[in-house]
């Protein structure tokens, strides 16, 4: 009777394998974090690893650098051409690329330009009409890909000259439409910040949100008989998360604010992130990214997923244009050409994307971006020329590659590709 | 034929009657009769070239046949696509596996069929996944674990399991040990044993004797696109290689014949 009573609770339905290492505690969190950097799944750390080096060296050569004014500008900065990234990070997932988000960056801020202030259309009208303009586009690259086989590098690379033809073409021989000061677009590109109470109060939202469906996923896993992480560990996370989110905050508010425009950027991170993680849609993503052939027997619909990623890029390209136009206050002609393209596509693969496909996350164009932003914004406080930045974001983004082709050889010998 | 199989006691699961497929000029299939009943183990064999894989893409839906009747649980069917074959209750596992190597098993065992599409139920897919796991007796250490981290015989399980997820009637396998070593080997032919205890109906494509002899209920030969016999799992090699190849002179037998006229090889010759 005593020995039945000793015997220990059935295991749970995944804890049954005897030949299964399984971490537990703080010092089990760590190793596995060890064991998994160490086979090439890197996740998000060589951005944060390049961000706290990038953050030391310009912070001691300037120490304006990391004073709470430049922080803001820098928000504003990353936040037209992070929404670009975003579109990138979408195309990666599927092994595709789009050269052309800087072309059609400055289209539709060109056209919004044109509308807005020349034909005189209200300007929601406007933004919207670029968007959808840019969505065709993306459109049209995907009846490229999917029906006459055309590689994406090559259509986009035509679509980055065609484009920017349109954007000249539009601009005519004034070359920039200025956008009127203090209307609503250019004040919301350039000085609209959050107030001090909505701002922290939106600080507090990820931990709390994180705790909530953190303990529901808990609980029932435990009903279901799976292992679930422990309730400690969770509030650990989300304290920690929280505490993290508004000394950041409390530092911004120091100056100016969070940017409303910068808001929108990680909100957009946010809904993207969720999309590609929980829905149906981000997981015939990553399967097609993964191996084509296999996602389309399991019966997904291959063509209609490229056309998702094509079009949803090319639309928050040209939204990331309307952005920029309004922090800028004008459509011009170097709108989008010169390093946005490179840009973008270098945010999200330094910040994690593979370039090979099916491996990605929305953040890593949210972290991406703030390096590359970070990387411009010291070289032009110490009034360097741009040959100079243009060389030094060129050897970033080279080793983000290189960090990322490592990192899938590792993975591949340690059979985790 | 040559052997009569006692005619299985299971309900006909599949039936095919004259089932032909032209690609032009080539006659894949001729007059192809075939029937499988509910926990049975029909082996296909033949030659290359035979039509077996043709045979598999017409039960899959990816190929129409271009003359003949197919039949389904005594209803005639239209096997016009692969999903209307899912639909039926007819589960292909290919020879590749088509698995997704970045993901992980919950996600490739569910890939195309996850539940909640807007907001996916990740604890249901994995107690379903461990279920069915858990049903094959396979040894798989985590679901939460991509497949490219799994060894051939673990990733054939995972391609088995996700084949009976949506509880088929049939399940077709290509070639299922081609690629795997000994030990993994035996473990699918334990799955395939186990699969058919379930009471479905197994066809099983396979070059390797030895395992279809294993396995099979009854071994269906096609030879240049054509019936060529059915035997039961006990025929001798003799029976078997002459039906695949079309003459009792051949080159296996020749060789076998070889092996035994040397005075170190008294016992039974191996093919």
């Amino acid at each position: 009777m005593s020995l039945e009573a000793q015997k220990p609770a059935p295991a749970p339905l995944d804890r049954a394998d005897v030949r299964v290492r399984h971490e537990a505690g703080i010092g089990g969190t760590i190793r596995a974090f060890s064991d998994r950097v160490r086979s090439g799944d890197l996740g998000s750390l060589p951005v944060v690893v390049g961000l706290v080096i990038i953050w030391t060296v310009f912070a001691s050569i300037n120490p304006i650098f990391l004073s709470s004014s430049n922080l803001v500008n820098l928000l504003f900065d990353c936040s037209t051409v992070g929404v670009i990234a975003l579109g990138i990070v979408c195309v990666l997932m599927v092994g595709e690329i789009d050269l052309s988000v800087g072309s059609i960056s400055g289209f539709a801020s060109a056209l919004v330009g044109s509308l807005w202030v020349n034909q005189g259309w209200p300007v929601a009208l406007a933004i919207l009409a670029a968007v959808a303009v840019g969505g065709s586009i993306g459109a049209l690259y995907a009846l490229l890909f999917n029906r006459l086989g055309m590689p994406s590098f090559v259509s986009t690379l035509a679509g980055l000259l065609a484009v920017l033809g349109l954007q000249l073409y539009i601009l005519g021989s004034t070359g920039s439409i200025n956008l009127p000061y203090g209307s609503n677009l250019v004040n919301f590109g350039q000085l609209l910040v959050m107030p001090k109470w909505v701002s922290f109060g939106l600080a507090a939202v990820p931990g709390i949100v994180m705790l909530v469906t953190g303990l529901r996923t808990v609980a029932r896993r435990r009903a279901a008989n799976l292992s679930a992480p422990s309730s400690g560990g969770l509030i650990t996370r989300a304290v920690a998360i929280t505490l993290v989110l508004e000394v950041i905050v409390f530092y911004l508010n120091q100056a100016r604010g969070i940017p409303w425009m910068f808001g929108l950027f990680v909100g957009l991170a946010i809904a993207m992130h969720y999309a590609l993680t929980r829905t149906k849609w981000g997981r015939s993503m990553s399967a097609v990214g993964g191996n084509r052939e296999a996602a389309r027997r399991a019966g997904i619909n291959v063509g209609l997923i490229y056309s998702s990623a094509f079009v949803l890029c090319s639309m928050l390209a040209a939204f990331g244009g309307v952005l920029s136009a309004a922090r800028l206050a004008s459509a011009s002609q170097q709108a989008g050409t010169g390093d946005v393209n490179l840009n973008a596509i270098a945010a999200a693969v330094i910040g994690g994307t593979s370039l090979f496909g099916g491996r990605g996350s929305a953040y890593s164009a949210l972290l991406g971006i703030i390096v590359i932003q970070s990387i411009a914004s010291g070289l032009t406080l110490l009034d360097l020329s741009s040959s100079l930045r243009y060389m030094i974001t060129g050897a970033v983004l080279a080793i983000a590659v290189i960090v990322d082709s490592l990192a899938r050889r590792s993975r591949v010998s340690h059979g985790r590709a | 034929m040559i052997d009569t199989p006692a005619v299985p006691t299971g309900e006909l699961v599949l039936s095919l009657r004259g089932v032909s497929k032209n690609f032009g000029a080539v006659s894949a299939l001729t007059d192809i009769d075939l029937d499988v009943h509910a926990g049975e183990v029909v082996a296909l064999v033949g030659d290359n070239g035979a039509g077996k894989s043709t045979l598999v893409k017409i039960l899959a839906g990816v190929h129409q046949p271009s003359s003949g009747a197919i039949s389904f649980q005594g209803k005639q069917v239209v096997l016009a696509d692969p999903s209307a074959a899912l639909t039926l209750g007819i589960a292909t596992v290919f020879q590749d596996l088509a698995l997704c190597e970045n993901l992980d098993i919950v996600a490739n065992i569910f890939l195309g069929r996850e539940l909640n599409p807007l907001r996916l139920d990740e604890v249901a897919m994995e107690v379903r996944a461990w279920t069915l796991l858990n049903e094959l007796s396979a040894r798989i250490p985590s679901v939460r674990e991509v497949v490219a981290s799994l060894s051939g015989g673990q990733r054939q399980t995972v391609a088995i399991a996700r084949s009976l997820l949506l509880e088929p009637k049939l399940i077709l396998l290509d070639e299922p040990t081609a690629a795997l070593g000994v030990a993994q080997t035996a473990e699918v032919l334990n799955l395939i044993e186990r699969v058919r205890d379930r009471g479905l109906g197994v066809v099983i494509i396979s070059h390797n004797m030895e395992d279809v002899r294993a396995v099979a209920d009854r071994i269906v030969v096609l030879r240049l696109g054509r019936n060529n016999g059915i035997f039961t799992p006990d025929a001798s090699n003799q029976e078997l290689v002459s039906a695949i190849t079309g003459a009792s002179n051949n080159s296996v037998s020749r060789r076998a014949e070889r092996r035994q006229a040397r005075p170190d090889h008294t016992q039974e010759p191996h093919s």
